[in-house]
């Protein structure tokens, strides 16, 4: 189907969120598979503590 | 104190995130030599640490760029002597596409954002990444540079650069759960 997403494919896409926008169907395809899934939320959560992880990084000046 | 002195006190600082990114301790060296020299050639004060140490940073970040460019025939070898990323998404995921363990609930992170220790993880992690994939990467998340530029300096395609991106975000979120928030969760 269409808007159907493995956890696999949907874990592909929140990383790939990362670096570069998703296309519309992908977008779509995405948020209705983290409406059902229990897993993909804490994947999704993972990926966003480590942006804001780098972002401290980046940032982080002391020794 | 003398520009000199302050000068020694952050060679090892800067070197360290020289050879991150740089994943070749002469040219890191460069780098970091080359920073010294134009901070000495335009020396400035500072009222506290931490502005001298962005400033010296933020050279260093230039510098780094050039050797990039410079090198770019070396630095975009890509290294397939197998990364092992197969392996990652095999470990991570069953064939039927469904997680062959489930994602941890990293909790909330924010003390361990605070955390010097986290952030010797961090490094020790993204130390670990193989050396092409590594300098993509941080060309990405520390020098801040967009997917197009990158793709510009080193020759890329995108897709070829995404794939190094995806491997990297990947191989980091494994080497946190283990390293960090695995250890962090336990009873």
């Amino acid at each position: 189907m269409m808007l159907m997403r493995t956890c696999k494919e949907a874990a592909a896409l929140l990383v790939a969120r990362e670096d570069r926008p998703l296309p519309a169907l992908e977008r779509v395809a995405l948020r209705l598979h983290l409406a059902i899934c229990d897993a993909c939320p804490r994947f999704e959560r993972q990926l966003l503590t480590m942006r804001n992880a780098l972002d401290r990084w980046r940032h982080y000046t002391d020794e | 104190m003398t520009i000199e002195s302050q000068l020694a006190e952050y060679q090892g600082y800067l070197l360290r995130f020289a050879r991150l990114q740089l994943r070749n301790d002469a040219w890191a060296e460069d780098a970091v030599s080359e920073t010294m020299l134009a901070a000495l050639a335009k020396p400035q004060s500072f009222g506290n640490r931490s502005q001298l140490k962005t400033w010296l940073v933020g050279i260093l970040k230039h510098k780094v760029i050039d050797i990039l460019r410079e090198r770019r025939r070396e630095v975009s070898l890509a290294d397939d002597e197998g990364d092992g990323s197969e392996e990652i998404d095999a470990l991570m995921f069953k064939a039927d596409g469904h997680y062959a363990s489930q994602p941890a609930d990293w909790g909330n992170p924010e003390q361990d954002l605070s955390s010097r220790q986290f952030f010797a993880v961090l490094e020790t992690c993204a130390e670990k990444l193989p050396a092409a994939m590594g300098r993509v990467f941080l060309m990405r998340e520390w020098l801040e540079m967009s997917s197009e530029e990158i793709c510009k300096e080193l020759q890329l395609t995108p897709t070829n650069l995404y794939v190094q991106l995806h491997r990297a975000r990947l191989r980091l979120r494994e080497c946190l759960e283990l390293n960090w928030f695995g250890k962090r969760a336990a009873p």
